[in-house]
């Protein structure tokens, strides 16, 4: 049986209840009759021979650009960038699919007699990566082919000597990248294209970009233009990185863009359940809620977060392409909404979403609250296109503990943020003036950043951008079971349960509000008619 | 007549050090602290002049007295039984002379400064530091016409403000409170007199991150000095760390730039000074630290978030500490304590000023009054003492006696 497209159920009286996330809890939901609950589509085949489809994509590439091994001769400098520990979500069991793509390029690469390789984790201002998840991303064969030797670096952007300014776009944004790659013969970028958001020329511009590159297109202004940043052509954020895209290209720098797509298939085993429609449950199913509900309910925090952390995605291959840019970059968006996307007809009043454990930005760390606001306003309220789920005005209802925690290693930043910029103000713009700059250049943050696993110190801040889109489109924000001292320093109103939450919405959508809950994870994208 | 005397009573010495495990001022209970019948103390000299206290603070010598918690060193500097209280605001029922030797008519209104120093002490010559107006560092506290006492409050021979007997005050010691000045806004001028010798004392430096820690009565007035009378010729950055969100919102009132709670200051000192952290302390810091509370966990937070060469000032008053000395020899941090008041040359002009002057100047458009949050008759000396051992916690600042048999008052 072929997988179903997404579906948008309205609630009625023989409904069962809804599943949400909590954070690390599940809790089981009764909707309003008349609320729509919007599910994603089942997970696509999977391509049933993925190195196979990669070596066809490396020797088949669409646009302008010759097959790989045709780029590839003696003598010549090449780098591999590959996205950062931030994509998929979860990380997908092994093999990860950049190990099968980088292992194919090397396989060319050696065919060719080409010796100067270099590996380099598209960090931007992301942390570090750890020893394991560059393993587990990599490989141990191509791990410990290059690590040991130098050759498989983590992009600096705060290295100078390791930036190139190569100049600046019609706009006057500054592109400046990472040194190894602009100097080589060729740039090979491997993608995991999780959202449409992902890839295309971002991937370079951004991905081994500088801090004075990235707050060109990583500020306030840019993300309130952009309508969703889930949507290219009326995205801000990716017109602004095609100029820098198109200015790298014109610099000589041959970038051979390889992305992936993956199914929906995002929970393994005993997890399954999270992924089906509950009125599908079988018993397995609802055995299988109860036991991980209860279990998760006596679990100390910090263990449910392990416990979560340690999943590995099923995910599989659903899509390869490579080549030019652009080109390849139209085909994967099209494969992404093959997967994801899901018509919905009209906007809603309340819009209610289950945030998960996990968010791009803390793999094997804590969600804390900046990355709660960020996960649900920035990713969750921009998976559309066209309009937003929620009308302009409407409320978001979150479900998320939000604890006042934070990871210290991880997002040193985020925690003087959370204490010194969010108790002045929530404002993007006032953010922006008052505390970007002192944070993006503060040395200790620009140290651990550098040589610990931290996130950038001006990270913080654009995980708040993040957010501006829904904050200047929304009448509110409510969490549910949130920390409230936590939850109102984010400028949002706390509930103790999903009831009040909806009859302190109606104070601001009216009595009788329409409701929609989006059923995700796993993904989806909604097309709002 | 009734007044709170404090006696010589080692067993009711060591029950109030046992009870105030409890908390703060609940010594008062079992203490050497008794409410009892006396008469007005007897002018020793000619220069004296009976007062009429209206309100008199506790402040927290006071309860570390009540507690038992005190030095030792201060032991010799007492003379039994005394009365305490050495904020007070009262009434010159007679009249009187204050200390530039002008006429008080009968009924003023006065402040005491309540240092008992050479002249006090009808000492001549006085010593260099009472000479030179500095006469809280006058080394001759417990000789001369009086019994020893380094205060008003903690001299036998003086009464003191917790009394309606009254006390009595030599002339040097009277400032005269102006009309437009409430009770509270006079009786706050002797803590704000400490916070003006703190903050004048310190050398802060142009550009300096000036830090706060604690924001009790001491802490609050320090930073209102620092804002009045130092910032306007250092343009200082002044931070506080307040434990409390009342103390917060003062410290704010009155003039600190940033204010954070009191376990996020060392972090907010790193972002202000861009320090890095190596094993876990600042390699940079702040210029100047005063330390309002005088715990050698405060003085431990001061330190560390002081910057090398930089000044730790301990205003609020230490007791026995336990401290890791190392920071302050390896970053060459001067460490310096700052009792009472004098003579301030560093003041804005016109210098030199009394620091009771400029505290007398400060009060009133800083809003220092607001400070006093509980008024208490004498006889609920135990629940007004209590009160301010947990003031903080309480969401006050300064609790006061109301010798006037005014309604009590709180807010």
């Amino acid at each position: 049986m072929s997988p179903r497209p997404g579906f948008v159920l309205e609630v009625d009286g023989s409904s069962p209840p809804t599943l949400f996330w909590h954070g690390e809890r599940l809790s089981l939901e009764q909707l309003p009759p008349g609320s729509r609950v919007i599910y994603p589509p089942e997970p696509i085949d999977p391509l049933q021979d993925p190195v196979t489809a990669i070596r066809a994509a490396l020797t088949h590439p669409v646009g302008d650009r010759d097959p790989l091994p045709a780029l590839l001769v003696p003598g010549m400098k090449l780098t591999i960038a590959f996205d950062d520990i931030s994509l998929p979500l979860p990380p997908m069991e092994r093999p990860d699919i950049r190990q099968l793509v980088i292992e194919e390029v090397l396989d060319l690469a050696a065919g060719a007699g080409v010796d100067d390789v270099a590996l380099v984790a598209a960090l931007a201002l992301h942390r570090r990566m750890t020893e394991p998840e560059l393993r587990h991303a990599l490989g141990d064969r191509i791990y410990d082919a290059f690590a040991p030797f130098g050759l498989l670096s983590q992009h600096d952007a705060e290295d100078p000597t390791n930036l190139v300014h190569l100049g600046c776009t019609s706009r006057g944004e500054d592109v400046e990248i990472n040194r190894r790659a602009a100097e080589s013969d060729l740039l090979v970028y491997v993608n995991i294209n999780l959202v449409t958001m992902d890839g295309g020329h971002k991937s370079v511009a951004t991905g081994l970009a500088s801090y004075k590159s990235l707050r060109h297109h990583h500020n306030p202004a840019t993300m309130q233009a952009s309508r969703s940043f889930m949507d290219q052509h009326r995205s801000e954020l990716h017109s602004s990185n095609w100029r820098m895209g198109r200015l790298i290209a014109e610099s000589g720098i041959t970038v051979f863009q390889i992305e992936t797509t993956l199914n929906n298939d995002t929970f393994p085993g005993a997890f399954r359940f999270l992924q089906k429609r509950e009125w599908e449950w079988r018993g397995k199913d609802r055995l299988g809620y109860l036991a991980a509900s209860k279990a998760l309910d006596g679990t100390p925090p910090r263990l449910a977060r392990r416990i979560f952390h340690s999943v590995r995605a099923p995910h599989r291959l659903t899509s390869v392409q490579a080549g030019e840019v652009e080109s390849v970059h139209e085909l994967t968006t099209a494969q992404v909404w093959r997967q994801q996307g899901v018509v919905v007809e009209g906007q809603t009043d309340i819009l209610t979403m289950g945030l998960p454990y996990i968010s791009p930005y803390n793999v094997n760390s804590i969600l804390n609250p900046i990355l709660v606001a960020c996960l649900g306003l920035g990713y969750l309220f921009n998976l559309y296109r066209n309009k937003p789920l929620v009308r302009e005005g409407g409320v978001v209802i979150m479900t998320h503990p939000t604890p006042w925690a934070f990871d210290p290693v991880h997002h040193p930043s985020y925690i003087d943020f959370f204490e010194e910029v969010l108790s002045e103000t929530t404002d993007p713009t006032l953010v922006a003036e008052r505390f970007e700059e002192s944070y993006a250049t503060d040395p200790w943050y620009i140290h651990l950043y550098r040589t610990g696993h931290a996130y950038h110190g001006v990270h913080p801040f654009y995980m708040w951008y993040w957010c501006a889109h829904a904050l200047s489109h929304l009448g509110g924000v409510i969490v549910v079971g949130g920390d409230p001292k936590a939850v109102r320093r984010l400028g949002f109103r706390p509930a103790s349960a999903l009831e009040d939450a909806l009859e302190m919405a109606k104070d601001v959508v009216g009595p009788t509000p329409t409701l929609t809950h989006l059923h995700a994870p796993p993904l989806l994208m909604a097309d709002v008619q | 007549m009734k007044a709170l005397v404090f006696e010589r009573n080692l067993t009711r010495f060591a029950a109030s050090r046992a009870a105030s495990l409890l908390g703060s001022g609940r010594g008062a209970a079992v203490g050497p602290l008794r409410l009892l019948d006396v008469s007005a103390p007897v002018p020793p000299g000619e220069d004296w002049h009976r007062l009429r206290p209206l309100l008199s603070g506790i402040c927290g010598s006071d309860l570390a007295t009540v507690d038992g918690r005190s030095s030792r060193y201060f032991a010799d500097l007492v003379s039994f039984p005394f009365v305490p209280g050495h904020e007070v605001v009262g009434i010159l029922d007679d009249g009187g002379v204050d200390h530039r030797g002008e006429a008080l008519a009968p009924g003023s209104r006065v402040v005491i400064e309540p240092v008992l120093g050479c002249l006090p002490r009808n000492i001549e010559p006085p010593c260099p530091r009472c000479e030179a107006g500095h006469t809280g560092g006058c080394g001759n506290v417990a000789i001369g016409s009086l019994g020893p006492g380094l205060q008003t409050g903690y001299c036998a021979d003086t009464g003191g403000g917790w009394s309606s007997a009254g006390l009595v005050a030599h002339a040097s010691q009277i400032h005269r409170v102006p009309e437009s000045f409430s009770d509270e806004e006079a009786v706050i001028v002797e803590p704000a007199a400490c916070g003006v010798h703190a903050a004048l004392a310190a050398g802060v430096g142009t550009g300096d991150l000036v830090v706060v820690v604690g924001a009790g009565t001491l802490g609050l007035t320090t930073v209102a000095a620092l804002h009045h009378l130092v910032r306007p010729t250092t343009s200082c950055t002044i931070l506080v760390g307040a434990k409390y969100d009342h103390q917060r919102r003062h410290a704010q009132a009155l003039g600190a730039d940033i204010v954070v709670p009191s376990d996020q200051l060392a972090r907010s000192v790193r972002r202000r000074t861009g320090s890095l952290v190596v094993g876990g302390r600042l390699t940079e810091g702040a210029g100047v630290v005063f330390d309002c509370v005088g715990s050698s966990r405060s003085i431990a937070d001061a330190l560390a978030v002081t910057g090398p060469r930089g000044t730790v000032v301990l205003v609020g008053m230490p007791a026995e500490v336990s401290l890791d000395l190392a920071p302050l020899w390896h970053r060459e941090l001067r460490l310096m304590g700052s009792y009472a008041y004098g003579v301030e040359p560093s003041a804005p002009a016109p210098a030199p000023r009394r620091s009771f002057d400029l505290a007398l100047d400060l009060v009133h458009p800083a809003g220092l009054g607001s400070l006093v949050s509980a008024a208490y008759p004498l006889e609920r000396f135990e629940d007004a003492l209590t009160h301010a051992g947990s003031a903080g916690r309480r969401g006050a600042t300064k609790v006061v006696f109301d010798l006037a048999n005014r309604k009590g008052s709180s807010r």
